[in-house]
């Protein structure tokens, strides 16, 4: 490349070549060098996986997951022929009772078929931010409080420092038992399981959330702090206008951090506790057997990275919106 | 007498449901509408689980204006515990589990039954290694295949070689009062085999005591895995997991419980006897869509079958490929890659009255509690006969069948002849030890089996 662009003389045409030569190495680092690495790695998978071979004979391919993608997509459309036919049928049925007892009140019921893949997504999501909100909703004032005052943080700390570490599996057991035994209604909002999968999610992302808030409001410059003193601000004005906008950075560090823990947590948590949702989806395929099943869970574990990278790149996105101090992101 | 005291009891069910206190027998009522529509049945992934995805598939339990939501349970315990504490409204349920709840021994609760899903369908497989050091043991018919049924006599010099060498000999079972623990129990004891007692009044619930092969609990479809893993060395479970095996070379079935006995009752439907006495419709009404579904099942001498293969092979359903299900239930069974055979009853969904809750079935499942010492104590031949009549509802039954049979959906040629119909079946003889059961005398029976508690013994 170099040498072509040495042998032109005019000065324009350099400038311009410059441009394409640096066009053209952003373009092979940012498209072909990411490529060629997943093309790599398609070419070792399916290499690797022709040669492993378990009772439920080969390990999946590329090609046999891409197969499974498109068998559980049509799964999901026949899914959804089916749920029409079902409403349509109820809808008869119900107007046939009305005829024979009129004091019925009909009522639509919702399809009572098995969730599909694409079903279990959306709930995996679901399930997943309404977690996070929770602790969200918990984390920032409580980081806030412990990072204003010294005594409550060397209180609180070691209960925070203990529960940091405990994998969602050992809060599982306590959070079902607990729920069932509290949440008692007959005609119920939500499933038990979806607060049980929601709790464990809560449970497990909020301390990183907590530390960071914490850490982020207790290193303000002094020099806001004084600024805050001199004009005599109240304390709630005084963490609205000087410690949360001083601190916005690292909350949304915290938060990012959170939300990759909370999506890890989840899957793990559905799986183990039968939860609806993609790790169900894992744990039922992984049951079946079938000779299927390994790509279905391989085209699962595609999805859930996929998933697990869209939402740091949003929550990325929004730290990027919400700070000043752009330094402080990192990808 | 027992059918005075059943019909008391359905006028008692009646009488409290109905606020107009119109007291009249659940079988000669008009069946009304079901007071509860929406429902949900849990299952383990198992073939015999079929009725409840047939009756879902084919529109049967729509027809009873149902919405039935169907959901697989991770095992038998959560499946319990779900129908206990009303996640779930029904599930399809081993037949020792109505039974032990009733009685208290795990969890208690009131879990009665008004259907019995199914005969036979269970299979013993031991690993590999197993079968190489059993088969010099099998006589060998002319064509080198080994001759069936095979006897646990073949396995005893293998574990006793094992328990010489201080190696546990441990195999799986699915639960502790399943009908596989006592199939495998009952065939290793037939074969000189100790299997162990339960001792629950001394908080023993191992049942491994004086055993030589030592039982413990697996989930159904981690069986081949557990086997493939070494940490067994053989199990007793319901189908695809014998199959399963076959297909992925880790195991070899030995037996079906067709031979340990033959047309054993197997799963249950099983729901709390408050739901039946809240919503008396709704209960006979599942009936009838399960009737329906086994009798879809059976109808043309299995005709059905292939396409009932393909709803369960589903992944909401069974799961496990088409061929591998299909083995048995289109009436085959393999043994060793290769050594397939015709078991036309492998599963039996509705001939031979398999769906009627039949008393003398709950006692056999009693009389082997008590033979491995689940239930500790001696029991009168009335206590047997009580503690069945609790569990085991052919009132529920019998109204569902009357009204199929008023609605022309069924015959009753079909049915047991419910005006002489006392519940128990004539005395059975087809067991692998020939020992004969009648379930009217069981203290009679428990005395009978060389291995096994005895009348006044107590550990």
């Amino acid at each position: 490349m170099t040498s072509s662009s040495l042998s032109i003389s005019k000065p324009a045409s350099w400038k311009l070549s410059l441009l394409d030569n640096n066009l053209f190495n952003s373009a092979i680092r940012y498209v072909a060098v990411p490529l060629t690495g997943v093309l790599v790695f398609l070419l070792l998978w399916s290499a690797t996986a022709q040669n492993i071979d378990t009772s439920l004979g080969k390990f999946p391919g590329p090609a046999a997951v891409w197969e499974q993608f498109g068998a559980l997509y049509q799964e999901h459309e026949r899914s959804r022929e089916k749920a029409a036919a079902f409403y349509e049928r109820q809808e008869i049925r119900n107007a046939e009772r009305l005829a024979e007892d009129p004091g019925y009140q009909p009522k639509i019921r919702d399809y009572t078929g098995k969730e599909t893949f694409i079903d279990q997504i959306f709930t995996s999501l679901i399930t997943v931010m309404s977690g996070f909100l929770l602790a969200v909703a918990i984390a920032i004032p409580l980081g806030i409080a412990t990072g204003l005052s010294r005594t409550l943080s060397s209180a609180i700390n070691p209960i925070i420092q203990i529960f940091k570490p405990v994998s969602p599996l050992a809060w599982l057991p306590l959070v079902t038992m607990v729920v069932s035994a509290l949440y008692t209604s007959t005609d119920p909002l939500v499933a038990k399981s979806f607060l049980n999968s929601m709790i464990t999610v809560t449970l497990c992302c909020l301390w990183p959330m907590v530390i960071n808030t914490s850490v982020g409001v207790a290193g303000i410059e002094s020099d806001l702090v004084n600024v805050s003193k001199v004009l005599r601000l109240s304390p709630l004005k005084h963490v609205q206008k000087i410690v949360l906008p001083a601190s916005v950075p690292m909350i949304f560090t915290g938060m990012r951090l959170s939300l990759g823990v909370a999506w890890m947590v989840l899957i793990a948590a559905e799986m183990l506790a039968q939860n609806p949702g993609l790790g169900k989806f894992v744990w039922d395929e992984f049951q079946n057997g079938s000779s299927d099943s390994l790509a279905r869970i391989m085209a699962a574990v595609i999805v859930i990275g996929v998933i697990g990278f869209l939402l740091d790149r949003a929550m990325l996105q929004l730290q990027k919106l919400a700070s000043w101090d752009k330094d402080s992101i990192t990808h | 007498m027992k059918w005075t005291q059943l019909f008391r009891r359905a006028a008692i069910t009646v009488g409290l449901a109905s606020t107009l206190g119109l007291a009249t027998p659940a079988t000669s009522a008009e069946l009304g509408y079901p007071e509860k529509e929406e429902l949900t049945f849990g299952f383990i992934k198992l073939t015999d689980m079929a009725p409840i995805a047939i009756a879902y598939e084919k529109g049967f339990f729509e027809d009873e204006g149902l919405y039935v939501t169907i959901e697989a349970q991770a095992n038998w315990k959560v499946l319990l515990d779900g129908v206990i504490d009303g996640r779930l409204d029904g599930a399809h349920m081993l037949a020792g589990q109505p039974i032990a709840a009733t009685m208290g021994f795990g969890t208690k609760a009131e879990i009665i039954t008004p259907f019995s899903m199914d005969l036979n369908g269970n299979g013993i497989t031991v690993s590999n290694e197993i079968w190489e050091q059993m088969k010099p043991n099998i006589p060998k018919m002319d064509n080198g295949l080994p001759v069936h049924p095979i006897k646990a006599d073949a396995l005893k010099p293998v574990v006793e070689k094992y328990k010489a060498a201080g190696k546990p000999f441990n195999m799986g079972m699915v639960f502790p009062v399943s009908t596989h623990n006592y199939e495998l129990r009952y065939w290793l004891a037939a074969g000189g085999i100790h299997p162990g007692y339960y001792a629950p009044h001394k908080g023993d619930i191992s049942g491994q005591i004086d055993a030589d092969a030592l039982l413990s609990v697996t989930p159904p479809p981690q069986m081949p895995a557990t086997l493939e893993a070494g940490t067994i060395y053989g199990y007793c479970v319901g189908e695809p997991w014998n199959q399963q095996a076959v297909f992925k070379g880790i195991g070899v079935p030995v037996v079906t419980d067709y031979e340990i006995w033959k047309d054993n009752p197997e799963k249950v439907f099983g729901i709390t006897k408050t739901f039946a006495e809240k919503y008396p419709n709704t209960a006979i009404r599942i009936t009838r869509a399960l009737i329906r579904a086994a009798m879809w099942l059976d109808e043309n001498n299995n005709a059905n079958r292939p396409e009932a293969v393909k709803i369960l092979s589903r992944s909401n359903y069974v799961g496990a490929d088409y061929e591998v299900i299909a083995n048995s239930m289109t009436g085959t069974f393999e043994y060793e890659k290769g050594d397939k055979r015709e078991v036309p009853d492998f599963n039996v969904f509705f001939r031979y009255h398999a769906t009627y809750p039949y008393y003398s079935d709950a006692i056999w499942y009693l009389t082997q509690m008590r033979r491995w010492g689940q239930i500790s104590e001696d029991k009168s031949d009335d206590w047997y006969k009580e503690m069945a009549a609790k569990v085991y509802r052919p009132d529920i039954y019998r109204a569902a069948a009357e009204s199929l049979i008023k609605d022309k959906l069924a015959s009753a040629d079909q049915f047991p002849d419910f005006s002489s119909e006392d519940g128990y079946r004539e005395p059975q003889t087809h067991f692998i030890d020939g020992i004969v059961y009648n379930g009217q005398k069981p203290n009679e029976y428990i005395g009978k089996f060389p291995i096994g508690l005895k009348a006044g013994q107590k550990l």
